[in-house]
């Protein structure tokens, strides 16, 4: 290694040192308030780490809080939509990938063109169609609405995967006996893990941290999702920094695992089309 | 193992068309190599055989029976891809016995099929390791393996060697000749390789733009080329042409060229005097010979040694030209040659291309 490269590989570290500190930090933050007692809170100014650390927030949001229900409803929610979508998505994506057939071209523009509504618009016409349907203040309610809003996204991203596969592996298998279902399911599938793991992650975090919908469609804390659940710590006068800030690493922790479960084959799905073959 | 019967066939995809109806009858148990330059429509004919392609005009037989309609897994074919097509996920041993799995066949059956397989084709130490732990050489001789497992009625092979180095692709020509020889199975072989054609076929079908240009033995089509572009598939180092007029003076038939030389041809043709016609010479029957009444002076441009003979690229009133010799002697041969063309060597070609009829009058020894 020449003093040239230990130069270039040693700055190319720190780069990326720094932008992990930058992006890490308030997620430390985070921790930092949340251990913080209350009574040091204000008076401590700013320091990285409290004199004195205490969970009582932690205890507090666990026994005191509704926060138990909205983990449970936001686990619901987010769970079932990336399940759904994202076998939903593989069919689609797997569709898409390997069939010619009428109106492919239209059915694409047409799931790109749902893409480019900002969600806003369509508070309110959702609204008012789940209303008579008695899927307003439901956790169905939202995992539809999460369902279709996370499908063409998922779908696009799953057939990429599909594409990268190649047409071969299912020709051999049909030869060998089997039906396209069959070379799909034993071929193709196990092939694609790494990309339903991308794709499960993806639509279960779009799902746990979703805001506006959660907010506009849900009413009131049996059927709230975690984050229109954090708002609660939000009165009209204060704000419980330590209780909602506790509750927030309480909500990292289902993310944090579903991802770690998850990063084997992410990691092979995130290189997949970095090298060809 | 099966006869295959191919009526008409005709593929267009879209507006575009690249079978114009092709005709072929493979026997029982025959080796038939189909060869063409790519997009000749020989892999997409294979495709159509394995039923991995939609028939849009004609028939397929396998056994008698017609395939058109059924699917790939109902037609007993085995195929050998050029990119193997292992199933990445499998070892050596679910790779080969996939097949025979999803067919429901008993457990001993299958572990004595691919035991047998791999015996053959010497994979015993290798049936755990995955696709991705062979090399190229292994992974095909797997491909090879799981088609010979099911002991399917014909095989069909879609450039298998194309992506194996050059010793290697000779070491699996001869395997595959021997597992021909061993298992008499109906094989049908697709390539561009003329090399790999002549060596393994019983019959090649050489293919040009869709049309079947020539269906013979190996040394049919190396002799007696149906037309021009089969006279220059066949071959090593290619074929040489010449545009001449077809001319007859008294008894002898002679090709004219372009400079005024005559060069005697040994019979008459079908042909009107005059008539424009390629006259074809391979370049291992081009004769250097002393200067004599027949011979041509030609320039030497370019010597080329293999080891094994000598490619010597002439210029002949400057067209280009070959001669393939074993003389070493040609090594140092320059700056110009005589060369002769033997009269029972030299083909004709009409001016449409296809090889001239002879009109069946001999010419008299003189």
């Amino acid at each position: 290694m020449n003093r040239y490269s230990i130069f270039g590989t040693a700055l190319h570290r720190l780069a990326i040192l720094c932008y992990v500190v930058f992006a890490l930090f308030p997620l430390f933050w985070l921790l930092k308030v949340s251990v913080t007692p209350n009574d040091l809170l204000y008076s401590e100014g700013v320091r990285m780490w409290p004199s004195r650390m205490s969970f009582e927030h932690f205890r507090f949001v666990l026994a005191h809080s509704a926060f138990p229900v909205f983990f449970r409803n936001s686990m619901i929610v987010a769970g079932a939509t990336a399940v759904i979508v994202t076998l939903l998505a593989s069919l689609s994506g797997y569709a898409l990938s390997r069939f010619t057939f009428r109106g492919k071209y239209w059915l694409v523009a047409l799931m790109l063109l749902t893409q480019m509504f900002p969600l806003v618009m369509l508070v309110a016409p959702i609204f008012k169609m789940l209303s008579p349907l008695g899927l307003t203040n439901s956790l169905t309610g939202l995992v539809v609405v999460y369902t279709a809003f996370n499908i063409p996204f998922a779908t696009f991203l799953m057939q990429s995967f599909f594409d990268g596969i190649p047409k071969e592996l299912e020709e051999a298998a049909k030869i060998d006996g089997a039906t396209q279902f069959m070379a799909f399911r034993q071929i193709v599938l196990p092939l694609t893990l790494p990309g339903i793991a991308a794709t499960l992650g993806f639509v279960f975090t779009a799902a746990w941290s979703e805001l506006l919908f959660a907010l506009m469609l849900i009413s009131g804390n049996s059927a709230a999702t975690f984050p229109v659940g954090l708002l609660t710590f939000v009165s009209k006068f204060s704000v419980d920094f330590g209780q909602m800030m506790a509750a927030g690493v309480l909500a990292l922790i289902p993310a944090c695992l579903f991802f770690l479960f998850i990063q084997r084959y992410l990691v092979q799905g995130l290189t997949a089309g970095a090298v060809k073959g | 193992m099966a006869s295959i019967d191919i009526r008409n066939v005709r593929k267009n995809f879209g507006i575009v068309s690249v079978l114009h109806g092709v005709d072929l009858a493979i026997k029982n148990g025959e080796f038939v190599v189909l060869v063409g330059p790519s997009g000749c429509g020989k892999s997409t004919l294979l495709r159509m055989i394995a039923g991995l392609e939609e028939v849009t005009e004609g028939e397929i037989r396998i056994d008698g029976v017609r395939v058109n309609e059924r699917a790939p897994k109902d037609r007993d074919i085995a195929m050998v891809f050029q990119s193997y097509a292992l199933y990445p996920h499998m070892n050596v041993a679910e790779n080969m016995s996939y097949g025979l799995r999803i067919r429901k066949a008993a457990r001993e059956k299958i572990t004595a099929a691919v035991s047998n397989a791999a015996r053959k084709l010497e994979l015993q130490p290798l049936l755990a390791r995955r696709p991705k732990a062979l090399s190229g050489g292994q992974r095909q001789r797997v491909a090879m393996g799981r088609a010979i497992v099911r002991q399917p009625k014909a095989f069909l092979f879609d450039e298998p060697l194309s992506n194996l180095d050059a010793r290697l692709r000779e070491q699996m020509r001869a395997e595959i000749k021997k597992l021909h020889r061993d298992l008499g199975a109906t094989s049908i072989y697709v390539t561009h390789d003329q090399i790999e054609a002549m060596t393994l076929a019983d019959r090649i079908v050489a293919m040009h733009e869709g049309v079947v240009q020539q269906v013979g033995s190996p040394l049919e089509l190396y002799d007696r080329p149906a037309n021009l572009f089969v006279a220059g598939f066949i071959g090593s180092p290619a074929m040489n042409f010449l545009s001449a007029r077809y001319e007859v003076t008294g008894s002898t038939a002679g090709a004219r060229l372009p400079d005024g030389t005559l060069i005697a041809l040994s019979s008459a043709y079908q042909l009107e005097e005059g008539a424009a016609v390629t006259l074809g010479i391979r370049p291992e029957h081009v004769e250097m010979s002393p200067a004599s009444e027949s011979s041509l002076r030609a320039t030497v441009d370019l010597i080329e040694p293999t080891g094994f003979g000598i490619i010597l690229h002439l210029g002949l009133h400057s067209l280009p030209f070959n001669v393939f010799t074993l003389d070493r002697a040609a090594l140092t041969a320059g700056p110009t040659v005589t060369v002769a063309f033997p009269p029972q060597h030299l083909h004709l070609f009409d001016g449409t291309g296809k090889r001239a009829l002879e009109s069946g009058l001999q010419k008299r020894k003189s």
